[in-house]
């Protein structure tokens, strides 16, 4: 074993927890938390202003406040939450001492500082750029500094995590190769720097240009290299939750995957594809080719979906083979009707699993095929997509470990269980609601980003049909619904961190939160062990909706007006 | 299990199972047939955008612009100020894209089509083309080109969906489609 660190051990994994990494994940974790509670109450603001029937703000507030919104949710919450799954994935689950913990501290008050300059940048005003700031519009140079900042902290912490792994391999903490969360934490990782060499390669020239010092910015290739960063960090996202999703079912159920061998490639194929998907948002531009849009925008040929589709699999498989074991054989779907609905770690997985995949995934695609973004492109169709894929997705499953998080790491009792119990679907349906009206919406043209649908100060103006203005109320009703649930989950967190039951090792046997041996699939779990009928009939349904969805599409391009 | 390294330290040599198999065999036919058909409708469909674009400097993009309302000047819009243009089929028509306007306004004929160029004096705007719904992009620097075909009579809106500052809201234009 290794040598000597502060740590504990355990009682209820028996994972041996480095005291330096159980410090950082907890920062970073109440940081990520703060954010969403800011980020989120903006997200309300904006979905009640463009309620019409309420329309909240004022126009300048109404810009101010989205592009706050973008910024505190989809980087700072995900990321500081993502930093502590990196450290968690790679130190407590491999049973190693964390790398350069100091530079841990480093990493996490650049992050800090970045995050808060920007905000205050926003705040001030002179920054409603949107989270994109596409050029030549300009912000404050203090916001692309705290972006830049945020960028260079994220960046060490990832080293950190390659830097555990191999502290790790070389003080043999663990047997054999890493488990698969830390394979999926690691796809994570190398897609963040990525990411972040992208963030630098466009955000630091155009500080630059805020400050004066470079004359001219060029728009297309700001939009080429910036979502090299603003897309490719959403597959960090994905990366992440599918990870996460792992995770949980491992932890409450014993799954074990199908196959390390399928699940492995999967995430490989994220890393080795993933990175074109810069292109979607470059499909209606001026000045780039169509072979290069059909290339890229598909993943080359759509290998990063593959990946995805294969995970659709694997996940549902995993958990119904670890039931099955468990003696939840009858029919097609005893396993999933007997499995733990009212843990909330487990439905707000479950939940994230299907609304990522049938609501995120689909649309994604479709939006992403070249002519098909030409119905779709900016209007509310992108932020419908975008938070079934980042808000039902990634933020409902990290919601959804947070209640592991508080008893393994924080050592709290989760209080207000009967909250917590309701927490994952008052949110999951509020969210569910929020992407399929903005997404309807869209399909009606109503523009994303924009103040008022009715121009009552325009010179000219232009009807949107009545249903468009129905979605957008119904869009806020869900929105208050989805607020409610963010704020039952920052209660429970905040109080449970506070005022929960401390946990012993009696607490570790009375009131078990994992459930580690009890459903492992033997030496390998699908076929010739196991059947997965369950898992064959959804995976047959989603495959159904798909294609139609796909299908309706090219329907609905082809009555539009010819163009060439 | 997932958290815990896999019993099979080669995990890359585990036999693949029937189920998963024809799942990830179907699913990669599905990945073929979907990039397939982007380039299928290259060659039979009629909505493609026109790789056709262009540097140019936004005054020169002006210039044209105001050179096709001097000829082809059919009025004014209501009391905005902004003239109608009702250019000839098969023409080259230009529409700017500035804080925060479309100028001018198109009247085209159903049926015919007009290579329509698109560039932005300013910021970035979103040339979104309504109820039909068609959106493109449209950059300061850049000229796009694309031939159009309307084929319904009636007035259709330009709303700008890409946020382009405080009047971005007020940014609506008009292509009228006659018979």
């Amino acid at each position: 074993m290794a040598g000597t660190f502060a740590s504990r051990i355990c009682p209820d994994t028996g994972l041996r927890v480095d005291r330096n990494a159980e410090a950082l994940i907890k920062a970073n974790a109440v940081v990520a938390v703060v954010f969403l509670a800011i980020g989120g109450l903006f997200g309300l603001m904006v979905a009640l202003t463009r309620w019409p029937g309420v329309h909240l703000l004022p126009d300048d507030l109404f810009y101010l406040v989205l592009t706050a919104h973008g910024a505190d949710v989809l980087l700072f919450w995900i990321i500081f939450f993502e930093v502590a799954i990196l450290y968690f994935a790679s130190a407590i689950l491999l049973n190693s001492r964390l790398a350069t913990p100091r530079l841990g501290w480093l990493a996490f008050v650049l992050m800090l500082i970045g995050a808060i300059m920007a905000n205050v940048a926003v705040l001030q005003g002179e920054s409603s750029v949107m989270f994109t700031s596409y050029v030549p519009m300009k912000a404050a140079p203090h916001f692309y500094l705290g972006l830049i900042l945020f960028a260079v902290g994220t960046l060490i912490a990832c080293f950190i995590f390659f830097g555990t792994l191999v502290v790790a391999r070389a003080e043999k903490t663990y047997e054999g190769s890493i488990p698969l969360v830390t394979f999926g934490a690691l796809t994570a990782a190398i897609i963040a720097v990525f990411t972040l060499a992208s963030g630098a390669i466009i955000l630091i020239p155009t500080f630059l240009w805020s400050i004066g010092l470079i004359s001219n910015i060029d728009p297309v290739m700001y939009k080429v290299i910036w979502w090299g960063m603003g897309h490719s960090s959403q597959q960090i996202n994905v990366s992440a939750h599918v990870a996460v999703w792992y995770a949980i079912a491992a932890m409450l159920l014993g799954a074990k995957p199908l196959s390390e061998k399928v699940s492995r490639t999967a995430f490989l194929l994220y890393i080795l594809f993933l990175q074109l998907a810069s292109a979607h948002h470059l499909l209606v531009e001026p000045g780039i080719s169509s072979s290069w849009k059909i290339f890229n925008t598909s993943y080359a040929i759509y290998l990063a979906v593959l990946g995805s589709m294969i995970h659709g699999m694997s996940v549902p498989g995993a958990i119904e083979a670890a039931q099955r074991r468990r003696g939840f054989t009858r029919g097609a779907f005893e396993w999933l009707r007997k499995a733990p609905w009212g843990n909330p770690a487990f439905s707000g997985m479950a939940l994230s699993f299907v609304m990522f995949g049938f609501l995120g995934g689909i649309s994604g695609v479709v939006l992403g095929t070249e002519q098909l973004n030409l119905l779709m492109h900016n209007t509310l169709y992108v932020p419908g997509h975008f938070h079934a894929t980042v808000v039902a997705g990634t933020t409902l499953a990290f919601m959804a470990i947070t209640y592991l998080v508080i008893p393994l790491i924080f050592r709290r009792d989760v209080i207000l269980p009967t909250v917590a119990k309701l927490q994952p679907y008052v949110f999951g349906i509020g969210v569910g609601g929020i992407s399929l009206f903005m997404m309807g919406a869209g399909t009606l043209g109503v523009a994303r980003r924009h103040w008022d649908i009715t121009f009552s100060d325009a010179t000219m103006t232009f009807d949107y049909p009545g249903t468009a203005f129905l979605m957008m109320g119904l869009n806020g009703v869900f929105a208050l619904l989805a607020a409610l649930g963010g704020l039952m989950y920052v209660v429970v967190v905040v109080g449970s961190i506070l005022f929960g039951k401390r946990r012993d090792e009696t607490a570790a046997k009375e009131r078990p939160v994992v459930a580690l041996g009890g459903g492992a699939v033997a030496a390998y779990g699908s076929e010739g062990t196991i059947k997965l009928p369950g898992t064959i009939t959804l995976v047959a349904v989603f495959f159904t909706v798909f294609v139609l969805y796909y299908f309706v599409n090219w329907k609905f391009l082809s009555e539009v007006w010819p163009l060439s | 299990m997932a958290i815990t390294p896999p019993t099979d330290r080669l995990w890359w040599k585990e036999p693949l199972s029937k189920t998963e198999i024809t799942w990830i065999s179907i699913a990669f036919a599905w990945s073929i047939i979907m990039f397939l058909a982007m380039i299928y409708w290259h060659m039979t469909g009629e909505q493609n955008l026109s790789n056709e674009a262009y540097r140019i400097k936004p005054e020169v993009f002006a210039a044209k612009a105001e050179a096709m309302v001097e000829q082809y000047q059919v009025g004014e819009e209501g009391d905005t100020g902004v003239p109608v243009v009702h250019p000839p089929p098969g023409s080259d028509v230009y529409l700017i894209a500035r804080l925060w306007e479309w100028w001018p306004v198109l009247e085209l004929e159903k049926g015919q089509s007009y290579r329509l160029h698109l560039s932005s004096m300013d910021w970035q705007h979103g040339f979104s083309l309504q109820p039909t719904n068609i959106n493109i992009q449209v950059h300061p620097g850049y000229e796009m080109v694309l031939t159009i075909t309307p084929n319904e009579a009636g007035e259709f809106g330009v709303v700008c969906n890409e946020y382009c500052g405080i009047g971005h809201h007020t940014m609506v234009g008009k292509i009228r489609v006659v018979e």
